[in-house]
């Protein structure tokens, strides 16, 4: 197991080296840099704004100097933000964006799971048919539809929530963007939930539990949902990392300070670094959580040993 | 005696797409204090569905009626709480499928302590004790262990010991085995009718065995029910309808065990097909850090000559590498030793130098259902490989040929344009030994051809497997588990466990006399009756 854990973590590193790699010479390769402002600053001051940060040095020796710099664990400044490092940004905006994703994430698991294991009990009927709908729907509306709606009806007609802002991450400002982000998330645990149910319901070994006497309790949850559970765990990873490292278009709609928004004002400034550090951020909250999501897998199927 | 379970015009029936299909036609059934009964009948006589109506285990789709009287409560149509408190604890039952009918994520103490603490008074420590009792009465090895075991870390056998042990452990009125020995290996399958039976004996409880197999019936049953498309259609004491059956259907049943024998090939035959000290190894484990990597050894250094026209069955449980060897020796599978086809060594020929002995080697599989692609027709099935080995050849003439393999193989060549699922299994298997015989090959390796079907078809399949036999001069390689099919096609028998070639000779030597234990004990199992 220990081996296990150390071997996923040192195959980690080249994963991370090629996604930053990559990351790095695509974005110079985009046209335009951070000081390519349309109020033209006189062509000395921005030599020498260049030279401050080595953007006159050859791109792949900036590139071994960002490697270099990252390797002591800095994540150099903004350069748009001239006053803040990236890594202060993230100690800003990074919070705000874990805060709202995993309760987002807590509420589709939940809700979700429950609402498939229901369809799934009452698979063709109309509950079921009732379910599907519904999570047909939520995966199909975009959040950039459903997140104006939810400020238009909550916000704006019921004055219940804020329709934009933090407000120090008080409840009313914060449940808009949970809502919204869970949606999506919530029907996909649905409709995974509903099927894995239905195909453990009808499993041999629920039969035997059936023919043994056992009760509808410990048939459904203990023998049935246990198993089917497993599809929601392999999706949990990746879907959790997507989540707390903060929702570009949730976040701005409803003007949340997280690292989405940080990631989207960076990549429009080309802020190098802060996209940088944006991406290196994602991935390693990726790598993490599938990681650890492989973990759980075996924890809930003893079938699966790592070794 | 007092009657246990009574089935009273029992009908079950499913809602499906194409309307309400009948399962169970009205069937009556007994089943008195302590005796056995078996229920035979081909797949999809309704046997099965019979029990699951009575017992409430049908699909959501199903639907029982009529009375199943249990003393004087009838269980069809009784409330799920009742219905509760008589499954597992006086009504028990064991399935088909040992492999899946455990829960895989549990131990197996959790799952025997769980029904045993549901209908009895017994604490958990109580609980434990009777199911470790069970477990040794089962016969199942270091049973403190195994308490903590998963299911996935014990073999089929095992498995269907711990399902009995669960079935009896609250000490049932009756027990519904359905079809329990069908998964599992001859050796294994007898040892576990063996231990029913002595179970029986011990705890008196009522039995009905539903089985298609009539050699369980004759070994196990006091009386016999025939059930056919739903319906009863012949019951009686076990002996009397062996001897004396009434029903046409009954005698055909009991006339379909194989039968017949080959008639022998001239010593002076050409030999098609030799391998010697035929190795296969497969490794395990091993990458980045991973495991040491582990070799196992599929094939341990066999050696067999085929002759034209001769058929060498080759024997042995699931795992003993049977199928492995017949790829290895169809170069399908790298392997080591000397293999030498039609006098030409084909040891270290690549897939391109292969390709033109193909042809001539042909092979026949298992599952009728997965080996014909589903989108393809009959007609385009096995014309498939002319287009590969004769590419010259007009869409006429090729269409010509697969008139005459579909009439060889006695299926009606106007059915060619029809697709596989329009077909019955037998009748597949048809189709599966016509695509083989259209190349005209010197050789076909039939990879349990028979295994998959039900016995009337199995002696249908023999039959036409050695009509074309002797009309073409084919030599076979016949793999099977099957030593009564295999008595019928061979004449010379390789047995092998584990990888390895425990005895060979002449099919009446090794079935008449075998030398070593193993054979022995398969021949015990397989024909005891």
């Amino acid at each position: 197991m220990l081996r296990y854990v150390f071997r996923r973590l040192l195959t980690a590193i080249p994963t991370l080296f090629l996604i930053i790699t990559i990351s790095f010479f695509l974005m110079h390769i985009a046209p335009g840099g951070p000081f390519n402002m349309e109020r033209g600053i006189p062509p000395e001051i921005k030599a020498n704004i260049e030279r401050v940060f080595h953007l006159d040095e050859p791109v792949w020796m900036q590139y071994f100097r960002y490697l270099g710099n990252l390797a002591h664990g800095d994540l150099g400044p903004s350069y748009i933000l001239i006053n803040f490092s990236v890594a202060e940004l993230f100690a800003q905006s990074l919070p705000v964006s874990i805060r709202i994703g995993s309760w987002a994430m807590l509420l589709s698991l939940v809700v979700g799971s429950a609402m498939g294991v229901l369809a799934a009990l009452r698979h063709n009927k109309f509950i079921d048919f009732f379910i599907v709908t519904l999570a047909t729907g939520g995966s199909t509306l975009p959040t950039f539809v459903t997140a104006p709606l939810i400020q238009l009806i909550f916000g704006l007609t019921l004055h219940w929530i804020w329709i934009g802002g933090w407000h120090d991450g008080e409840l009313s400002a914060a449940i808009g963007p949970i809502v919204t982000l869970a949606l999506p998330q919530l029907a996909t645990v649905a409709r995974l939930m509903r099927g894995s149910m239905i195909e453990a319901l009808n499993g041999h070994h629920i039969r035997t539990a059936r023919a043994m006497g056992l009760s509808d309790f410990s048939v459904v949850v203990k023998h049935a949902m246990r198993g089917a559970l497993l599809p929601i765990v392999s999706y949990a990873g990746p879907a959790a990392a997507g989540l707390v490292t903060g929702s570009i278009i949730v976040e701005t709609i409803f003007q949340i300070p997280g690292v989405g928004r940080a990631f989207i004002d960076g990549a429009l400034n080309r802020d190098y670094t802060l996209v940088m550090g944006t991406v290196i951020l994602i991935a390693i909250f990726t790598i993490l959580f599938n990681f650890l999501s492989d973990l759980l897998y075996a924890l809930v199927d003893p079938r699966v040993r790592y070794d | 005696m007092k009657p246990v379970l009574e089935l009273k015009n029992v009908k079950v029936s499913f809602d499906t797409l194409d309307g309400n299909v009948a399962a169970v036609k009205g069937a009556n059934i007994i089943v008195r204090a302590g005796e056995t009964i078996a229920i035979v009948g081909e797949s999809g006589s309704g046997k099965s569905q019979l029990m699951m109506g009575a017992m409430g285990l049908l699909a959501a789709n199903g639907k029982a009626e009529g009375k199943a009287l249990f003393g004087d409560q009838n269980l069809i149509g009784m409330s799920k709480v009742q219905l509760n408190s008589i499954r597992g604890s006086k009504i028990t039952m064991i399935f088909q499928e040992p492999m899946t009918s455990l829960d895989p994520l549990y131990t197996i103490g959790n799952q025997l302590i769980e029904p045993i603490k549901r209908h009895s008074h017994l604490d958990h420590t109580a609980a434990r004790m009777r199911a470790l009792e069970m477990l040794e009465f089962v016969k199942i090895k270091e049973p403190e262990r195994r308490l903590r075991s998963y299911p996935h870390e014990m073999s089929g056998g095992q498995r269907q010991r711990v399902m009995i042990a669960m079935a009896l452990a609250n000490n049932p009125e009756l027990l519904i085995a359905d079809e329990p020995t069908t998964a599992l290996d001859v050796t294994v399958q007898a040892e576990i009718l063996e231990l029913m039976a002595s179970l029986q004996k011990k705890m008196g409880m009522a039995m009905i065995f539903i089985t298609h197999d009539l050699g369980i019936v004759k070994r196990i049953a006091n009386r016999v029910y025939v059930m056919r498309k739903g319906e009863v259609v012949e019951e009686g004491d076990t002996k009397t309808v062996f001897a004396k059956p009434k029903h046409e259907y009954t005698k055909a049943l009991l006339d379909a065990e194989p039968s017949g024998r080959k008639s022998p090939t001239s010593p002076k035959a050409p030999i098609v097909l030799s391998g010697s000290n035929v190795r296969v190894t497969f490794n395990i484990g091993g990458g980045f850090l991973g495991s040491p990597v582990i070799q196992l050894k599929a094939v341990d250094g066999v050696s067999l000559v085929l002759k034209q026209g001769q058929t060498i069955g080759i024997v042995g449980e699931s795992g003993s590498g049977k199928s492995t060897l017949a790829r290895a020796l169809l170069r399908l599978l790298p392997s080591q030793g000397a293999i030498n086809f039609e006098g030409q060594s084909i040891t270290g020929l690549d897939k391109t130098q292969m390709r033109p002995l193909r042809k001539q080697a042909q092979i026949v599989f298992q599952d009728p259902f997965g080996s014909l692609s589903p989108r393809m027709t009959v007609g385009q099935i096995i014309t498939e490989g002319l287009i590969v080995h004769e590419p010259a050849m007009t869409k006429a003439a090729r269409d010509l040929r697969a008139i005459q393999a579909l009439e060889e193989v006695q299926i009606d060549p106007a059915l060619r344009n029809r697709y596989p699922h329009e077909f019955s299994g037998g009748q597949r298997q048809r189709i599966a030994i016509a695509r083989a015989i259209i190349l005209k090959p010197k050789l076909i390796v039939l990879d349990e051809p028979t295994s998959a079907l039900d016995r009337q078809v199995q002696k249908q399949i023999v039959d036409l497997l050695r009509d074309l036999q002797k009309a073409n001069d084919l030599s076979y390689l016949f793999i099977s588990h099957d030593l009564a099919v295999v008595r019928a096609m061979a004449d010379y028998v390789i047995v092998m466990k584990d990888g390895a070639m425990v005895e060979q000779g002449s099919v009446d030597d090794i079935m008449d006399h075998p030398r070593e234990q193993y054979t022995r004990n398969l021949m015990a199992a397989a024909f005891s009756n």
